[in-house]
C-alpha cells in the first residue's frame, strides 16, 4: 500500500517537469536568437551578453550565476569566444549539458603576434550558420524529446532562410569588382565572412578587445589603406572607435555605418536578429566597398 | 647614417599626423603635469594619481546614465566625481588629525565603492572605464585642444600660486601667522592636479596620465637641489620620455602607453642610481668636501 502511493507520487513528480518550457541560456544575444528560431514557444530562451555587449569580456553578476544554475541546458558558440564561461559554470554549480553550437565547423586561425589561434566568430557566414542551427536541434530535441519534430521543422525552416542569406551575400559581393572587395572596419571578427564571400578585412587590432595597439602597426595600416584606396570605414558597436576615426581621418575615408558582429543591437534597433544583422552587415558593406 | 637617423627618429612624425598629435599631447602633458607631480611627490601624495584613476568611476557612471555612451557626459561626471573627492580629502586633512595620503584613500575607497554600486544596479557590462580612458594614438584635434587649453590654464594657475603654495608646503604655521590663507591655495592645487589628471585619462589613458605625471617628478628629485629646478628636469624627462617612447613604438610595434612609461621608468631608473642629488652612487661615495 505505501510502495504503490510512492510509486503514485513519484510519477505526479514526473509529470509536471515535460510540460514547462526548456529553460535555456546562452552566451550571447547572436547565439540565443539562434536558439529561440528553432526552440519556438518550447524554450525560453536567456542571454548572458546582453544586446551591445562584448562576449569577450564580460563580467558576470550574480544574477547571471543563479540563472545558470537553474537552466536546464546552457549553449556556448566555442572556439575559445568565451573565455570567461568556464570558470561562470564551476561557480554557478550548473552540471548539465554544455552546448558547443561551433561544432562541426571547419575552422579558420589567424597569426596574431606571432601565435595561431583560431578564430571564433564562426557565426558571421551565414553557411556556418546552418550549422550551429544543427547542433542547436541535435540538442534541443536530447534535452526535450517530445518537441523534437517541432525543433526539427523549425530548425529546416531556419536553416533555409541562412541557406538563402548565405546566396544573397555571394550574390551582392559578386556585383562588387573584384580589385574593390576591401573593407576597413575596427575588429578583426570578419575573418569566416571574408574567407566566404571573397572580401578583404583591414583592422588595427586583433581578435580580443583587450590588446592595445602600437604606433607601428597604426602607421602600417595607414599606408596599406592608401595603397589600397579604401574609401569607407566601420566600428562595431561593442567596440571604442576612436582609434578607427583616427586611422579613417589620416586616410580619408568616411564612416560607412555602425555594424552588428558579436551583439545583436536592441530588439527595437536595427540588427534585433541574426537574419537581419546578417543582411544589414551584407547591405552595408556592398554600399561601402562600391565606393572604394 | 644620418639619413638612417632622419628615418628612425624624425620621419615617422613627418610621415603620420597621428604621430605628431601624439607628440604634441605629449609635449602638453609634460609641461602641464610635470611640475605638478614634483608638488605632489614633495607632499607624500605620489599615489593620488592612481587612487584618482579608480575615483572618478561614480561620475562616470552618473554621467552614463544621463545621457548614454557620451564622453562629454562621462568626463564630466568624472571630474565632478574626481573634485569632491580631492577637495574633500583636502578638507578632511586640515579638519582633523588625519594626513592627506590617508585622507584621500579613505575618499577615493567610497568614490570606487559607490561607482560599482551604480554601475552594477543600473548600468549595462560595458566597463564604463574602458570606453572613457582613452589612448594616445588616438587622441584628435579636439582633444588635443582641451589637453592644451588644462596645461595653459594650469601652468599660468600654478605659477600664480606659487609662493604662497611653497610656503604653505614648507611652514604653515608662519602663512597662518601672517594671515595668508594656506587651505585656499591647497584646494586650488588639489582642483589643478584632477583637472590635469582627468584630461590625461580620456585623452591618454591611466597609465600614460599618472606615469607621465609621476616618474619624471621621481626622477627630476635626483638632479635638482630646488623646486623650480626639479619642475623644469621633470617637464623634460616627460617630453623624452614621450619622443623615445612613440619611436620605439613604431620602430618595434610596442603598444604606445606602456612603451612611453617604461621609457619614463628607466630615466627614472638611472637617476635612482646615478642622480647627483641623494642618487644611490652618489650616498654611498660621497664626493670630497671642500677643504677649508
Amino acid at each position: 500500500m505505501r510502495t504503490l502511493a510512492a510509486l503514485i507520487l513519484t510519477f505526479l513528480w514526473a509529470v509536471p517537469a515535460s510540460a514547462k518550457p526548456v529553460d535555456a541560456v546562452a552566451s550571447f544575444t547572436v547565439l540565443a536568437d539562434m536558439v529561440r528560431q528553432v526552440g519556438g514557444d518550447r524554450v525560453l530562451v536567456s542571454s548572458l551578453v546582453g544586446p551591445n555587449g562584448d562576449p569577450h569580456v564580460f563580467e558576470p553578476s550574480p544574477d547571471d550565476a543563479r540563472r545558470l544554475k537553474q537552466a536546464d541546458l546552457v549553449f556556448v558558440s566555442g572556439l575559445g569566444l568565451e573565455g570567461w564561461m568556464d570558470r561562470l559554470i564551476e561557480a554557478s554549480g550548473y552540471r548539465g549539458t554544455i552546448v558547443v553550437a561551433s561544432e562541426g565547423i571547419r575552422t579558420r586561425a589567424m597569426e596574431e603576434d606571432g601565435k595561431r589561434i583560431i578564430d571564433p566568430h564562426a557565426w558571421n557566414s551565414a553557411a556556418n550558420g546552418v550549422v550551429y542551427v544543427g547542433n542547436i536541434v541535435k540538442a534541443l530535441s536530447a534535452a526535450d524529446p517530445e518537441g523534437a519534430a517541432q525543433y526539427a521543422a523549425n530548425g529546416r525552416r531556419y536553416a533555409e532562410e541562412l541557406r538563402q542569406l548565405d546566396g544573397y551575400a555571394r550574390q551582392m559581393v559578386a556585383t562588387v569588382p573584384p580589385d574593390r572587395r576591401k573593407v576597413l572596419t575596427s575588429h578583426d571578427a570578419f575573418g569566416y565572412f571574408g574567407d566566404a564571400y571573397g572580401v578583404k578585412f583591414l583592422a588595427p587590432v586583433g581578435f580580443s578587445t583587450e590588446s592595445e595597439a602600437s604606433a607601428g602597426t597604426v602607421a602600417k595600416l595607414i599606408d596599406q589603406i592608401k595603397a589600397e584606396h579604401v574609401t569607407a570605414y566601420f566600428f562595431e558597436n561593442s567596440n571604442d572607435p576612436k582609434l578607427i576615426r583616427q586611422i579613417a581621418r589620416a586616410t580619408k575615408a568616411e564612416p560607412g555605418g555602425e555594424l552588428y558582429v558579436e551583439a545583436l543591437s536592441k530588439p527595437d534597433g536595427p540588427a534585433p536578429s541574426y537574419a537581419a544583422m546578417f543582411r544589414r552587415n551584407v547591405d552595408l558593406m556592398v554600399a561601402a566597398m562600391k565606393r572604394n | 647614417m644620418i639619413a638612417g637617423l632622419y628615418q628612425a627618429t624624425v620621419a615617422p612624425f613627418v610621415d603620420y599626423g597621428f604621430m605628431r598629435r601624439a607628440l604634441v599631447a605629449c609635449l602638453a602633458l609634460s609641461i602641464g603635469s610635470g611640475p605638478i607631480g614634483v608638488l605632489l611627490m614633495l607632499r607624500r601624495m605620489s599615489l593620488v594619481g592612481d587612487a584618482l584613476s579608480h575615483a572618478v568611476l561614480p561620475g562616470a557612471a552618473v554621467g552614463f546614465l544621463i545621457a548614454g555612451l557620451s564622453l562629454w557626459a562621462m568626463g564630466l561626471g568624472g571630474l565632478v566625481a574626481g573634485l569632491a573627492v580631492a577637495l574633500l580629502s583636502g578638507l578632511v586633512s586640515r579638519a582633523t588629525s588625519l594626513r592627506e595620503d590617508a585622507t584621500f584613500a579613505g575618499s577615493y575607497l567610497a568614490s570606487l565603492a559607490l561607482g560599482v554600486l551604480i554601475v552594477s544596479t543600473h548600468g549595462s557590462n560595458i566597463d564604463l572605464l574602458h570606453v572613457l580612458f582613452g589612448t594616445i594614438l588616438a587622441i584628435d584635434d579636439n582633444a588635443l585642444d582641451l589637453m592644451g587649453a588644462i596645461t595653459s590654464v594650469s601652468a599660468v594657475a600654478l605659477a600664480a600660486i606659487y609662493r604662497p603654495l611653497i610656503l604653505e608646503c614648507f611652514d604653515p604655521g608662519f602663512l597662518r601667522a601672517v594671515g595668508g590663507r594656506g587651505s585656499l591655495y591647497h584646494l586650488v592645487f588639489l582642483v589643478l592636479v584632477v583637472l590635469n589628471l582627468v584630461a590625461g585619462f580620456e585623452a591618454l589613458g591611466t597609465l600614460m596620465a599618472v606615469g607621465l605625471m609621476m616618474l619624471p617628478a621621481l626622477a627630476s628629485r635626483f638632479w635638482a637641489p630646488t623646486v623650480p629646478g626639479m619642475m623644469a628636469a621633470a617637464a623634460a624627462f616627460a617630453f623624452a620620455s614621450g619622443l623615445i617612447g612613440l619611436i620605439a613604438s613604431y620602430r618595434f610595434g610596442l603598444p604606445s602607453g606602456p612603451a612611453i612609461v617604461l621609457t619614463a621608468s628607466a630615466f627614472y631608473a638611472a637617476s635612482l642610481v646615478l642622480g647627483r642629488n641623494g642618487g644611490f652612487l652618489r650616498r654611498w661615495w660621497p664626493r670630497p668636501h671642500l677643504a677649508a
